[in-house]
């Protein structure tokens, strides 16, 4: 790494763009850095440390909506939140113990950009859907703005979409609007022991087809149950399958009694009070069992009736670890590198991952993302899903119109982007 | 408002674009007899009028992307429609243009309950997806005031909204899969029945393009389960400013209603008149609180916001006691368009997004205009998300109470724009609002917006004339401004 580029506003963070556009130097994006070993090694002789681009410049919370600048601390934006009893509905995950660094080190834009969202994605939405505006300075050494501060806002292409999930390849941020909404009063979890995975798939099935609300649901086999910190509820030998339900108090207790009863059928419930609840949801949130590991971590979004029977199948396949949440259609799969056979271990499973996936037809099919890895092995295979030819002829157009030096984070997403 | 020249040339070669167009779909989807054409020269915004060359009416993604193709190869521009119910002229055709309609495509391909979605061919209403899913007690969540009628389609090219959108979103946020044909014939897939895209997210960007991007073939779209109940408050207040106080309460209370709708006097009026709901004809605002879930919670939350409303000084807060009840609170506000229509000869609807905060303040700088103008105007609110409709009351036949209505009509945007609100919360930009973006975005963000433009259609064939006010070349948007030699900002800490 050579020089760092500190800019202490945006009018800096522009003129720092334009002089990399000047001199054809690509730039390393760096928030907090906490997932800064996510995606592609980007090979670029200038960092561009955002750290100075911190605070919250706008907060109304009955206007629902909060502005900050882009490496404004996740922590700091939900401690002020939860003095309005606001929260992030899409529960914002704190990955950088993953990679062993510390808790409670990302950013604001750094989630944003990596649009990576918690358990409440299936009823809340993701990052992208509370992303209301920003200001940007693209790789054009340009500073443009898309968006706005109001919660409805239709005015031109969603531009905010386009940069959630873009992991800064198309623009830097300086300043991002995101949607707040009122925290949950109170939550409890049942807790459906020792089912099968296919038995797990239908007991969440029937629960989020149900009309209660259900806000968090989860498979955590019997290998991983066991690091969920929860009291004495979930430290037996047995799989977990836990659902989450959030609201006034008089409306969860009466959905607990009524879940309770359809899901009668799946055996006994025991059911997790308050704090034992959000203890297990931010476990599941942050990937708790594989945090600090050195294996391969892989995280795959699947159509939720077949995610968790393709995991329990690449679990066997490999020998590793999963679990499973947002009903079947996110996993998180953990493989020791060392245990898989030579082929495999060439492309960290990714060959016979993503030709799995890929079986039950382009309907139900998914995609994968190689989350954690040692710099070489993300240097050879495809950490993010490979495109179709069309669509890669459009995301390399993209970064074209964005960016067409190539400065920004260059080939964190795929060859040349 | 001014659309783009018709180009001379393609309009004199009209015989062989229709004899081209002609190979690729069957005699019943090709309309070109004059008559025929008028009945597409407007969709919802109906001051603005303009017949199409030719209407072509495929039934198949095959058809779509020759018929695409062959108009790329021949510079001849297209514009997609759904229903035509857009109310910023987003279907507006052009002489010079073909009008691509995708009312063929009216078919539900697959219910698939375990995956909680639906996938629909473009032209299914929004209702029919509702209707094909309610047996098994589930429903589409975004409904504009034209479910019946307007297609998913059509929606998603709006990213239109609805009554509910606070509590359940727009339609960006229901969406989870898209077939979409480009400008150039090649079709893509974007995202499917799992929850997040990989890559750039082309689905959340193509969701209230406009019609400029691609022409949807397919959609996948989230149901819900229906709520268990729902009831509704009926409240009225002495003044604008109490009403808003009392919805920010609500919200800082830490409720979110499935719907929260305000009306102001003439709207309280015009409807009544039309619905006889029996809203309070002495209130200056009434609001509609609806609360949906299990009936505890509903029961709960109801009582909650009743005494709210009390501390926020209300004149009248009646709460629905049965399903009948709670139709009758709706039946005025849902009728809001027709009854305005009855008290004047026409009307515009406006559509800015505001901060809930500065609502009494816009109300009344909107009824100075509506003075200065001498033309009526009476205010429908979606107070939970700050989405205000503003109906001007016009004639369209008075000389000169267009060009009126127009310049009143802006003034209540740039208004929304200056209190921090943007131009449209719903209705989108089309023709309508394309001059105003400039009160709203700076060159270079326009700039940007284009150059996105510019990566499915470089050539500016599809759906011009809308949403953006100048229309560069693709080729000089694209080139890239170096400034060497300039000295790099001495004060710029680096390490």
């Amino acid at each position: 790494m050579g020089e760092t580029l500190q800019p202490a506003d945006s009018a800096q963070l522009r003129e720092a763009v334009a002089w990399a556009v000047a001199r054809e130097q690509a730039l390393e994006i760096h928030g907090a850095g906490t997932k800064a070993a996510l995606g592609r090694p980007v090979e670029a002789p200038c960092r561009l440390d955002l750290s100075a681009l911190s605070g919250i410049s706008f907060y109304e919370p009955t206007e629902l909506v909060m502005t900050v600048a882009a490496a404004t601390p996740l922590a700091e934006v939900t401690a002020r939140l939860a003095q309005h009893n606001q929260h992030l509905a899409f529960e914002p995950a704190d990955y950088g113990p993953l990679w062993g660094k510390g808790p409670d080190g990302a950013t604001m834009g750094g989630v944003l950009a990596c649009n990576l969202s918690g358990p409440r994605r299936i009823a809340a939405g993701a990052a992208r859907d509370h992303f209301l505006g920003f200001q940007a300075v693209s790789g054009r050494g340009e500073a443009f703005k898309s968006g706005g501060r109001v919660v409805k806002n239709v005015t031109g292409y969603d531009m905010c979409k386009l940069m959630a999930g873009s992991y800064g390849t198309l623009a830097v941020l300086s300043e991002v609007t995101f949607k707040v909404m009122p925290a949950p009063e109170t939550l409890c979890t049942l807790v459906l022991p020792g089912l099968s995975p296919s038995q797990a798939v239908d007991a969440m099935t029937a629960a989020l087809q149900s009309p209660f609300d259900v806000s968090g649901a989860a498979h955590l086999p019997s290998a991983v149950a066991a690091d969920f910190a929860t009291g004495n509820n979930l430290g037996n030998s047995d799989s977990a399958t836990v659902l989450r339900l959030e609201g006034p108090a008089p409306s969860v207790a009466a959905r607990s009694t009524s879940l309770r009863q359809l899901l009668s059928p799946f055996g006994h419930c025991a059911l997790l009070e308050d704090t034992d609840s959000q203890d297990l949801w931010r476990g599941v949130r942050d990937v708790v069992p594989f945090q600090n590991g050195k294996g391969l971590l892989w995280r795959i979004s699947a159509p939720p009736s077949v995610g968790l029977v393709l995991a329990e199948q690449m679990a066997v396949r490999f020998g590793g670890r999963y679990f499973c949440d947002w009903g079947g259609g996110l996993i998180w799969l953990a493989l020791d590198g060392e245990a898989l056979t030579e082929e495999d271990a060439s492309n960290g499973g990714a060959l016979a991952l993503r030709k799995a996936l890929g079986e039950r037809g382009e309907d139900l099919a998914g995609h994968a993302l190689l989350l954690r890895a040692p710099q070489d092995l993300r240097r050879e295979v495809a950490v993010f899903q490979p495109q179709s030819p069309e669509l890669a002829k459009l995301t390399a157009r993209m970064k074209q119109g964005f960016d067409p030096a190539g400065i920004l984070n260059p080939g964190r997403m795929y060859d040349g982007v | 408002m001014r659309m783009p020249k018709p180009d001379a040339k393609i309009l004199s070669r009209r015989a062989e674009i229709i004899e081209g167009l002609g190979e690729i779909v069957p005699p019943s989807s090709l309309i070109t007899e004059e008559d025929a054409l008028r009945a597409y020269e407007c969709d919802g915004l109906t001051a603005y009028r303009q017949p199409p060359m030719i209407v072509v009416l495929p039934r198949t993604t095959a058809q779509v992307s020759l018929v695409l193709r062959y108009c790329r190869d021949n510079k001849v521009k297209v514009v997609p429609r759904g229903a035509g119910t857009s109310l910023s002229g987003g279907a507006l055709p052009l002489a010079d243009g073909v009008l691509l309609g995708l009312g063929k495509f009216n078919r539900i391909l697959e219910i698939d309950y375990d995956n909680r979605c639906v996938v629909a061919q473009p032209g299914v209403t929004n209702l029919a997806i509702t209707h094909a899913v309610e047996d098994k007690g589930f429903y589409y969540a975004p409904d504009p005031s034209s479910q019946i009628v307007c297609t998913i389609g059509g929606n998603i090219a709006e990213n239109s909204g609805g009554v509910h959108c606070l509590k359940y979103g727009l339609t960006t946020n229901n969406v989870l899969g898209l077939e979409v044909v480009m400008m150039n014939g090649e079709v893509v897939r974007l995202g499917g029945r799992h929850l997040d895209s990989s890559g750039y997210d082309l689905l959340g960007l193509m969701t209230g393009s406009e019609g400029l991007l691609g022409v949807v073939t397919e959609v996948t779209v989230r149901i819900l389960r229906a709520p268990q109940t729902a009831r509704a408050l009926l409240i009225g207040f002495a003044s604008v400013e109490a009403a808003g106080d009392c919805v920010a309460a609500i919200i800082a209370a830490g409720i979110i209603p499935a719907g929260m709708e305000m009306m102001d006097r003439p709207a309280i009026h015009a409807t009544e008149e039309f619905a006889h709901a029996g809203y309070p004809l002495d209130a200056e605002a009434l609001l509609i609180v609806e609360l949906d879930g299990p009936q505890v919670e509903v029961d709960h939350l109801i009582e909650q916001v009743g005494e709210l409303a009390q501390e926020h000084d209300a004149t009248t807060l009646q709460a629905s006691e049965n399903e009948a009840q709670r139709e009758r609170f709706w039946a005025g506000r849902k009728a809001a368009f027709p009854a305005v229509g009855r008290i004047a000869s026409d009307y515009l609807c406006m559509d800015g997004t505001i901060p809930r905060s500065r609502l009494a303040e816009v109300l009344g700088r909107i009824f100075g205009l509506s003075e200065q103008y001498g033309l009526g105007v009476a205010n429908v609110f979606h107070a939970g998300d700050g989405n205000l409709h503003p109906l001007i009351l016009f004639d369209a036949n008075k000389p000169g109470d267009l060009e009126k209505v127009e310049k009143f009509g802006a003034d209540i945007l740039k208004l929304c724009v200056e209190v921090g609100g943007v131009l449209t919360g719903e209705h989108g930009v089309g023709v309508e609002k394309r001059d105003l973006m400039g009160v709203m975005f700076t060159e270079e963000d326009l700039n940007q917006q284009q150059r996105v433009k510019c990566v499915f259609d470089p050539d500016s064939l599809l759906n011009p004339g809308k949403m953006f006010p100048v229309l560069h070349r693709c080729v000089e948007l694209g080139r890239l401004h170096v400034h060497k030699g300039e000295i790099p900002f001495p004060n710029l800490p680096r390490f």
